[in-house]
C-alpha cells in the first residue's frame, strides 16, 4: 500500500461570490485519518471534492507526497472518493464494481481477481461476488462502495458523508468495517462527516469546520478536553 | 472532459449541417426565386384542406382516446400488455399500409359500401379513419400515463359531496387532465397536419394537404419554385405549433410516480373495459386483417397466388424489378439508416445531458422533427441534384434520409436513460481512474445499453415504413417497401392490387417483429419513446 501525504495549503473554493471554502491549510500524515466536523453547508464536501479535482481551486494548492495537483485531472490523481450516494454502477455486478479501478490501471486479470477477492473478504462481502447491485441492501451497498474505493489503492481515501444514509445500527456496524479496513490498508484518509461519533471513532485528528474555516484541529482528546472556542464546545456538546 | 465534448459536437453538426440545414437552405433559396408569384388561390384551398382534416382528426383521436385512457390508467384487466404493445404497433405502422388497409375496406368492394356516403366525403372519411388509427397511440400514452399518477383522492371527495360522475368528471378531473390532453391534441394536429401518405392515397379529388401538392409541384408538374414556396410556408406553421408544443410539454413535467392499477370492480367499470378491450382490438387488429385477406384473395377464390408473383418481374409491371427484391432494398436501407440514426442521436444525447443550456437545446432538437419527410426528401433531392455533391443517382440518400426521421425518437429514447445515470456515478468512476473517453464507453453506454437496443428497433422500424421522404430520393430500380406498394396500388388492375395487399402484409410482419422485440426490452427499464 502506498503510504503517500496529502497536504492542503491556503485552498479556496468559490462559486460565483459565495466563498465555500475560505483559504484551508491542513495536513494528511501518511497512513493517518483526518476528519472534518462540520454542520451542513460548512464547505466541507467542496473541501474533499476540491482535493479530488471535482471542483476548481481559486487559489491555495493540493500536494499528494509533495507533488502539486494542479494540472492533474481527476482521473490521473489516484485518489480514491466515496460519496453517500454510492454512486455503484448498476450495469455490473458486485466484483465488477471492485475490479473497475483495476481494470482502468490495466492490472493483470490474475492480481486483479486476488485483489477483488481479498477487498470483499475486508469488508465482509466475501460470497456477494456474483450478486447484482440492485439484490444488495443499503449496508452491503456501502461496503461495495468500500471496498471499490480501496481497491486500486489510492493514495489517498476521501470519504464524503460516507454512512449518511444508514440507520443507527448500520452505521455503528460500518464504523467497525471502516476502521478494520484502514488499519487494514494503511491508507490515508480524509473523512467528511457531521457525526461526532464517527469521526472520535475513525480519526488521528479530527478538523472542526465552520463557515468554510477550520476553526480548530487537535487530537480527539485534546479536542474534548479543550474546544478551543464556545461554537465548538456548543457544537460538539 | 470539455475536449471531449468539442470532439463530438462535430457529428452531428456535420451530419445535420450536410445533410439538413444544407437542403432546407437550398429548398428556401429555391422558395425566393418564385419572384412575383404569391399564395394562389388553390394554395389558399390546400392550406384550408390541410387545416380542417388535422382539426377534424385530432378532435375525434382526442373524444375516441380519452375514455380507453382513463381505462389504461386505472384498470388492470386480460389483454392490457397486448392493446399497449398494438398501439406502438399501429404508431409505426408504414403510412401506405394502413391507407392500403383503409381504402380496401372503405371502396366500393369493401364491406361497408352500403353504408358509406359516396365522392369526396368518403375521401375526407377515410382520411379520419386512418389518421385516428396511427394517432390513438399518442393519446392513450400521452393522456394515460398522466392520468395515472394523478391524485384520484379529489375525485373521491367530490364524490363524497354528492357530484355525479359526470360532473366529477366535467369539474374535477377533466380541468386536471387539461395540460396532458392539449400537449397531445398539438402533437396529433401536428403529426394530422404534416400527413402525407394518407392523403396521397386515400383523398379525393381537391382533397391535398400541403405535403401532397409539394409533391406533386415537385414531382408531376416540375414546378420547383411553387414546391418550395409551400414548404417555406409548411416549415414556418410547423415551427410555430413546436413552439406550442414544447411550452405545453414543459408544463406536463416529469411523470414521476405510477399510480396503482385495480380489478374492475363494479359492473360499470367491468362494462367499459370490456368495450374497450373489443374495440381497441377491432381497430389495432382491423386493418391488419383486411390486408392479409385482400391479399389471400384471388379472384372470387382464396389462395397464394399474389405472393407467389412477387417473386417475378412481370413485364407490364410499375416495378422494373421483382416485388420481392424490394424487400431486400428495405432491409438494408433501414439497418443502415437505423445504426446511423442511433449512432448520431447517441451522441446528441449524450451532448443534451452534459449541455448546460438544456432547455434551449431541447427546442432546437425538435425541428428536424417538425421539418416533414416530404419537405426533407424536397430539400435533399435539391441539394444533391448538381455537382459536386450530385449524390441523387447513388441511392445512398435513402438510408440518409430515413436516419435524418429517425433521429429525434433516438435521442428522446437514450437521453431519459443518459440523465438517469446521474454525476455522482461519473465522478467515481473518473476517482477510479477512467479517462473522459473511459467513462463513456465503459460506464455511461453500458449502463444505457437496453435504451439504446430500443433506440435501434425503433429506428429501425421507423425507416422501414418511411414514405414521404424516400419518395423524392430513393432511385427507380431500386424501391423499398413502401415505394413498391405505392406503384402498385396506384397502378389499375386487380394483380396489381393483390401483388400490393400481399407486399403490404410482408411490410406489416416486418414492422410488427421489429416493434414487438423492442418493445420486450422496453418492459424494465423505464425509458420511453
Amino acid at each position: 500500500m502506498s503510504r503517500a501525504g496529502l497536504g492542503i495549503t491556503g485552498a479556496t473554493v468559490r462559486y460565483g461570490d459565495r466563498v465555500a471554502v475560505d483559504d484551508v491549510s491542513l495536513d494528511v500524515a501518511p497512513a493517518s485519518t483526518v476528519a472534518i466536523l462540520g454542520p451542513s453547508g460548512c464547505g466541507k464536501s467542496s473541501l474533499l471534492r476540491a482535493v479530488a479535482g471535482l471542483e476548481a481551486l481559486a487559489a491555495g494548492r493540493v500536494e499528494v507526497d509533495g507533488r502539486d495537483l494542479a494540472a492533474v485531472p481527476t482521473y490521473r490523481r489516484g485518489v480514491g472518493l466515496m460519496f453517500q450516494e454510492h454512486a455503484l454502477f448498476a450495469h455490473l455486478d458486485v466484483a465488477g464494481n471492485v475490479a473497475f479501478g483495476l481494470r482502468m490501471q490495466n492490472v493483470p486479470r490474475r492480481i486483479r481477481d486476488a485483489r477483488v477477492a481479498q477487498m470483499l473478504e475486508l469488508v465482509g462481502l466475501a460470497d456477494r461476488g456474483s450478486a447484482r447491485i440492485d439484490e444488495l441492501s443499503g449496508g452491503e451497498r456501502q461496503r461495495v462502495a468500500l471496498a471499490r474505493t480501496l481497491a486500486p489503492e489510492p493514495a489517498v481515501v476521501l470519504l464524503d458523508e460516507p454512512l449518511g444514509s444508514l440507520d443507527r445500527v448500520l452505521r455503528r456496524e460500518m464504523v467497525a468495517v471502516l476502521a478494520d479496513a484502514f488499519a487494514a490498508t494503511g491508507a490515508t484518509v480524509l473523512y467528511v462527516t457531521h457525526d461526532q461519533d464517527e469521526a472520535f471513532a475513525l480519526a488521528d485528528r479530527v478538523a472542526v469546520m465552520r463557515h468554510g474555516r477550520l476553526s480548530r484541529v487537535a487530537v480527539p482528546d485534546a479536542l474534548l478536553a479543550d474546544p478551543g472556542d464556545d461554537w465548538v464546545a456548543d457544537f460538539l456538546r | 472532459m470539455r475536449a471531449l465534448s468539442r470532439t463530438l459536437w462535430i457529428v452531428p453538426l456535420l451530419f445535420f449541417g450536410l445533410f439538413f440545414v444544407y437542403p432546407v437552405a437550398t429548398l428556401f433559396a429555391t422558395a425566393f426565386t418564385a419572384t412575383g408569384r404569391g399564395i394562389d388561390s388553390s394554395a389558399v384551398q390546400v392550406i384550408t384542406f390541410t387545416v380542417v382534416q388535422a382539426t377534424l382528426s385530432t378532435i375525434l383521436t382526442v373524444v375516441i382516446g380519452l375514455p380507453g385512457a382513463w381505462v389504461l390508467a386505472r384498470f388492470r384487466f386480460p389483454f392490457r400488455g397486448t392493446i399497449e404493445a398494438l398501439s406502438v404497433v399501429a404508431f409505426v405502422m408504414p403510412t401506405v399500409v394502413v391507407a392500403a388497409a383503409v381504402g380496401g375496406l372503405l371502396s366500393d368492394q369493401g364491406p361497408l359500401a352500403a353504408v358509406l356516403p359516396t365522392g369526396s366525403d368518403r375521401g375526407l372519411l377515410a382520411i379520419l379513419v386512418a389518421h385516428v388509427y396511427f394517432n390513438l397511440a399518442v393519446v392513450l400514452r400521452l393522456v394515460g400515463s398522466y392520468w395515472r399518477q394523478l391524485d384520484p383522492r379529489p375525485e373521491e371527495a367530490a364524490a363524497c359531496l354528492g357530484a355525479s360522475p359526470l360532473t366529477v368528471f366535467r369539474s374535477v378531473t377533466l380541468p386536471r387532465l387539461a395540460p396532458a390532453i392539449w400537449s397531445a391534441g398539438v402533437i396529433v394536429f401536428l403529426f394530422t397536419f404534416t400527413s402525407f401518405g394518407i392523403v396521397l392515397l386515400l383523398g379525393g379529388p381537391g382533397q391535398a394537404t400541403i405535403e401532397v401538392e409539394i409533391q406533386r409541384q415537385a414531382l408531376f408538374l416540375y414546378d420547383l419554385p411553387a414546391a418550395a414556396l409551400l414548404s417555406l410556408v409548411q416549415v414556418l406553421i410547423v415551427v410555430v405549433l413546436l413552439v406550442a408544443q414544447v411550452r405545453l410539454s414543459a408544463r406536463i413535467g416529469e411523470v414521476a410516480t405510477r399510480g396503482a392499477l385495480r380489478e374492475p370492480a363494479t359492473k360499470r367499470d367491468r362494462g367499459v373495459v370490456t368495450l374497450f378491450v373489443a374495440v381497441s382490438l377491432l381497430v389495432f387488429l382491423g386493418p391488419i386483417v383486411v390486408v392479409v385477406a385482400r391479399a389471400l384473395r384471388v379472384g372470387q377464390a382464396w389462395g397464394l397466388a399474389n405472393y407467389a408473383g412477387l417473386t417475378t418481374a412481370r413485364e407490364d409491371s410499375v416495378l422494373f424489378v421483382p416485388p420481392m427484391t424490394a424487400v431486400g432494398n428495405s432491409l438494408l436501407f433501414a439497418a443502415l439508416a437505423a445504426v446511423l440514426a442511433t449512432g448520431v442521436g447517441t451522441v446528441v444525447a449524450w451532448l443534451l445531458s452534459r449541455s448546460a443550456r438544456r432547455r434551449w437545446a431541447d427546442s432546437w432538437l425538435l425541428i428536424p422533427l417538425g421539418v416533414s419527410a416530404v419537405v426533407l426528401g424536397f430539400g435533399l433531392l435539391l441539394a444533391f441534384d448538381t455537382p459536386p455533391l450530385a449524390w441523387r443517382g447513388s441511392g445512398w440518400l435513402v438510408p440518409v434520409a430515413q436516419a435524418l426521421i429517425a433521429t429525434p425518437f433516438v435521442v428522446r429514447a437514450v437521453l431519459p436513460a443518459l440523465d438517469a445515470i446521474g454525476p455522482r456515478v461519473r465522478q467515481a468512476a473518473a476517482t477510479l481512474g477512467a479517462s473522459p473517453w473511459q467513462v463513456v464507453l465503459r460506464v455511461e453506454l453500458p449502463m444505457v445499453s437496453r435504451a439504446l437496443a430500443v433506440a435501434l428497433g425503433f429506428a429501425f422500424a421507423i425507416s422501414l415504413g418511411e414514405f414521404g421522404a424516400t419518395l423524392f430520393v430513393a432511385r427507380g430500380d431500386r424501391p423499398t417497401v413502401p415505394i413498391a406498394i405505392y406503384r402498385l396500388l396506384g397502378t389499375p388492375g386487380e394483380v396489381n392490387q393483390g401483388q400490393a395487399m400481399a407486399l403490404a402484409s410482408v411490410l406489416i410482419a416486418m414492422t410488427a417483429a421489429a416493434v414487438l422485440v423492442t418493445d420486450r426490452l422496453r418492459v424494465p427499464g423505464g425509458s420511453h419513446v
